[in-house]
């Protein structure tokens, strides 16, 4: 989302930045972008000299006295560089690291100077505002929240991509009139807003007009707009998972809430997707992620719970199936499901017997075949060469 | 100071504004527990210990950093509270090799005091394999442990801000992260000094002195070794705390009695090689401001500073005073006058020192503090391994009765004893110079203007028709300012005294451990250096030069001071040192 307005219109950022300064008196800014933008990067470096070459940045601009003028930052590889005083941290050249709040930017932000941050999509909007006015944008969007939002459809959807619509946009038209519904006749089962600081929206929830209150009520988080579709082969479980996967990867580790507890959570979910889940756990988990909410440093670690609590919330069933039947439903946790050779179905081609790697797959021609689990690595070849649909995930 | 009205747990405090709400807690009879926070060195609000429920406020903040305001309401106890502190403890611990029973931190250890206050379950968060050691002791005078870090980053911010050397510092991020030098260079490449302030502000045991106990041990049973001991001025104003006594109660009676029943065959002083530096010193401040010599003279008794000049700031090395510390000093008397007068070949002598320093191990074992082909110091001990062996001997320290040293090297005058705290050797020093020069001594020995822990110190004295300035220092961050006035011409002084440790050598990288909730809210510098000051004021004999056994020592063996046989045993060098070793 942000990457497509710098690349697509990085002058309505470096505009709103100019803007920005005149309204606070400030003659610095600083684009701090993730070095994996490279387009974006260089683009901006157009725009920026460009900007320099007409006198919109710089010295006395338009003769009015007022100096101001934009660097751009590299970001180095860190997620947590996204929350605003690791950013700042960061730019002062240490590790991107957050800081506590108060002081807050406004008051004490990058080198200690008052300085206001704003996300790029924010900024982007500020020229239109002020070209057309507050009642323009006004006229879209909900009560709560004005105006329009840009949103990542990915995951299991037909049209997947960048879409910016009017906030109050629903749910369901997003996902089946703008992207096209669930590819292979599969089944909605929930919808990932926010990342790895959001939480899931299950189907029941599909007609909730988009906004950023209705989502927080519900228990999701609109984060940067990151929209991502589950169908019914997801395992939620696993689907958790995922993101904590990825929290713990990008934690920066000052506080204790975060470094260890995030990790905890996600060997405690791995306990579960293995197999070796107990009672406990569960409620482990749980107190776990209201413990982090309320006590980490920054909003990485206080939101890195959330998918874990959204799908404790909504798909809890799944959770009990891992924990006490050692089954996943959704067929995707390896340990816990096998694949089996309906022998009502087989027509004993033997052709995925051929087709396993690691010849797992007996049985005589025309005689219905079966699986050795034992050997069974789940690479799903089988799956994929029966023109029969006669192997299942149990 | 402004103060304001507040709610703490339900009762009503008034407390000055500027407060966080841990001072107004603690101001109230309420400690809030901490682990992270440490006052003037570390405030980041990182181990989560501290929050605290403030009414109305978004989200819990952390007591440590918060300010208080007119009509706050906090809570800093409640079952959710505790819940979560005990949740964090937990987290650590899962996280921290259980190593409790044979830790040299064991009881004096911040997270194990706070895991057993909350009753918190060891093993809830296990989920891994037992941790292992993951040690560095590449250093002379240190091991780092970082199977039994909590991060709490003290380390890094003392070594970072307070001490200007930043060799340490946070590797890798989140769960990975682990405190150790760039590029995971052992320690002993970097350009560590030695100073040993990490140790001192660490609360668990994954930062420990060397352990060099074994070596004394053993020198104490072997018959055929002469075993001499030598405590410095801020060992007797710290080893009580190793046996909880009040902090900075000078205990040198006990001290030198709990040695004696260590077994050391001759208990001497530092504090009396501290009355031959000055005279040695003074010597050459007089003979430098007479004869045009390299000015600002700067002090040269604490290694970690030499250390640091000699790496940081080596356009100074001229400046240095060429006199050894006390403890080189010590050392060389004990091997050559001792000797002789004792008629004890010194190869068969041990010189072992107790300091509140961990760079005095480094010191020791330097090259050019050698004596004649012999180590000068044989063995230098903290103040904390000196508290280990009288408790490992059984013996009873506080029911000890009060000793006196063994004669020829064991007086001391007040001079002597003030050189534990920072501006006591400029003070030594300045009584001695002023009545050589003068021919009278000072109308009052007491010079406040280079007393208390002010990052530096001036004064002028004038003395001989001269007005002279002197500059006082302590902890690296501040010397390194000094250092860049001088340089820079901003300021211009005579004689300088720096030391390493902030506060001087009462707060020393050897000294007794004292939890956050006792450095927090007890100025230890301010509290161990009154206990020298105390002794030295109610002393007769409180100038150097009057020193019977300096003077003794000077009429019988050295000749004068700054004579030919002082300079070769009372001396040394230095040399530039690149800031990495290849």
């Amino acid at each position: 989302m942000d990457r497509s307005v710098l690349e697509g219109d990085p002058h309505a950022v470096l505009e709103a930045m100019a803007i920005a300064g005149y309204a606070i008196g400030a003659s610095k800014g600083y684009i701090y972008v993730r070095a994996e933008y490279p387009i974006a990067v260089e683009r901006l470096k157009i725009a920026i000299g460009q900007a320099r070459e007409y006198g919109l940045l710089g010295e006395d601009i338009f003769g009015t006295g007022f100096n101001f003028d934009i660097d751009i930052r590299l970001g180095a590889g860190a997620f947590v560089c996204g929350e605003e005083t690791a950013l700042l941290t960061s730019i002062e050249g240490n590790r991107g690291e957050p800081r506590n709040k108060p002081p807050f930017p406004a008051n004490k932000g990058l080198f200690q100077k008052p300085t206001i941050i704003n996300n790029v999509e924010t900024l982007a909007n500020i020229p239109q505002i002020i070209m057309k006015g507050a009642d323009w944008f006004s006229s879209m969007g909900t009560e709560d929240s004005k105006g329009t939002k840009v949103f990542a459809l990915g995951g299991a959807i037909n049209n997947t991509g960048l879409v910016e619509i009017p906030l109050g946009t629903t749910l369901r038209h997003i996902i089946y009139d703008i992207g096209g519904g669930i590819p292979n006749g599969r089944k909605f089962k929930a919808v990932q807003t926010g990342g790895p600081s959001g939480g899931c929206i299950p189907a029941q929830f599909l007609d909730t007009p988009i906004d950023y209150a209705n989502l927080t009520r519900i228990g999701a988080m609109m984060g940067s707009g990151g929209m991502i579709v589950t169908d019914d082969s997801t395992c939620m479980v696993d689907f958790a998972r995922f993101f904590l996967d990825f929290t713990v990867d990008e934690s920066c580790g000052k506080c204790t809430p975060c470094r260890i507890g995030t990790r905890r959570l996600l060997e405690l979910l791995n306990k579960i997707t293995d197999g070796r889940g107990e009672p406990e756990d569960l409620d482990k988990l749980e107190e776990l992620c209201y413990y982090i909410k309320a006590n980490a440093l920054c909003a990485l670690g206080q939101t890195a719970p959330n998918p874990v609590l959204s799908t404790l919330k909504y798909f809890r069933d799944e959770y009990e199936a891992h924990v006490y039947e050692k089954r996943c439903p959704a067929g995707v946790c390896k340990n816990l499901m096998h694949y089996e050779i309906q022998p009502d179905v087989c027509r004993g081609c033997t052709a995925c017997a051929r087709k396993c790697p690691v010849g797992a797959i007996s049985g005589t021609v025309k005689q219905p075949h079966t699986i050795d689990v034992n050997k069974c690595i789940k690479c799903g070849a089988c799956i994929e060469t029966c023109r029969f649909n006669a192997i299942v995930k149990k | 100071m402004e103060m304001i009205n507040m709610t703490i747990n339900g009762q009503a405090v008034q407390v000055p504004a500027n407060y966080t709400i841990l001072q107004a807690a603690e101001s109230v009879g309420i400690r809030i527990p901490t682990l992270c926070y440490l006052k003037d060195v570390n405030a980041i609000g990182a181990c989560r210990m501290c929050v605290v429920e403030v009414e109305k406020a978004r989200s819990n903040p952390v007591a440590c950093l918060q300010q208080v305001a007119e009509g706050m309401v906090v809570r800093t106890n409640t079952p959710a509270l505790r819940n979560a502190r005990k949740t964090t403890l937990e987290l650590m611990l899962s996280n921290h090799r259980m190593d409790c029973l044979g830790c040299s931190r064991s009881t004096n250890c911040e997270l194990q005091s706070l895991a057993q206050e909350y009753g918190c379950d060891n093993h809830k968060f296990e989920f891994g394999e037992p941790l292992k050691p993951d040690i560095d002791d590449s250093a002379i005078h240190l091991v780092r442990d970082n199977s039994k870090c909590i991060l709490c980053r003290r380390c890094v911010a003392v070594c970072k801000h307070n001490q200007h050397c930043s060799v340490i510092g946070p590797n890798q991020r989140g769960f990975k992260t682990h405190i150790a030098s760039a590029f995971e260079m052992d320690l002993d490449e970097t350009a560590c000094v030695n100073c040993g302030q990490c140790i001192a502000v660490c609360p668990t045991g994954a930062l420990t002195e060397k352990d060099d106990t074994k070596k004394v041990w053993a020198a104490l049973a072997d018959p055929t070794k002469h075993v001499v001991v030598g405590p410095a001025p801020s060992v007797r104003v710290q080893l009580g705390e190793e046996f909880g006594m009040p902090i900075g109660t000078n205990v040198e009676g006990k001290m030198i009695a709990a040695l004696r029943r260590l077994g050391f065959d001759r208990v001497f002083d530092v504090d009396n090689a501290a009355d031959i530096t000055i005279m040695e010193e003074g010597t050459e401040f007089i003979d430098r401001v007479k004869n045009g010599g390299k000015l600002p003279l700067i002090t040269s008794c604490s290694p970690g500073w030499i250390k640091f000049c000699e790496t940081y700031y080596p356009d100074f090395l001229e400046n240095l005073s060429t006199c050894r510390s006390p403890q080189g000093m010590f050392g060389a008397m004990v091997k050559t006058y001792y000797a002789e007068k004792a008629g004890i070949d010194p190869k068969d002598i041990v010189v072992v020192s107790i300091m509140p320093c961990t760079a005095k191990k480094f010191e020791a074992a330097r090259d050019e503090l050698s004596t004649n082909g012999l180590r000068t110091i044989d063995v230098s001990l903290t103040t904390r391994e000196l508290g280990k062996m009288i408790r490992e001997a059984g013996i009873k320290f506080t029911e000890l009765p009060d000793e006196t040293c063994d004669p020829f090297l064991g007086m001391a005058s007040g001079a002597g004893h003030i050189f534990g705290a920072t501006g006591g050797v400029m003070e030594a020093a300045l009584r001695t110079v002023y009545e050589i020069l003068e021919g009278k001594p000072l109308e009052n020995l007491d010079i406040h203007a280079v007393r208390g822990t002010d990052a530096i110190k001036e004064a002028t004295v004038h003395v001989a028709g001269m007005d002279v300035n002197v500059a006082v220092t302590s902890g690296l961050e501040n010397a390194s300012k000094l250092l860049d006035m001088v340089r820079s011409g901003e300021k211009n002084y005579h004689f300088i005294e720096v030391m390493a440790c902030p506060g001087g050598c009462v707060n020393g990288g050897g000294q007794p451990h004292q939890p956050g909730y006792v450095r927090n809210f007890t100025d230890l510098r301010a509290v161990r250096a009154a206990g020298l000051y105390g002794e030295d004021a109610n002393m007769e004999l409180r100038k150097s030069h009057e020193n019977p056994e300096v003077k003794e020592l000077y009429e019988t063996f050295l000749g004068a001071p700054g004579s030919h046989k002082a300079h070769e045993l009372l001396h040394t060098h230095y040399q530039v040192r690149p800031m990495y070793r290849d």
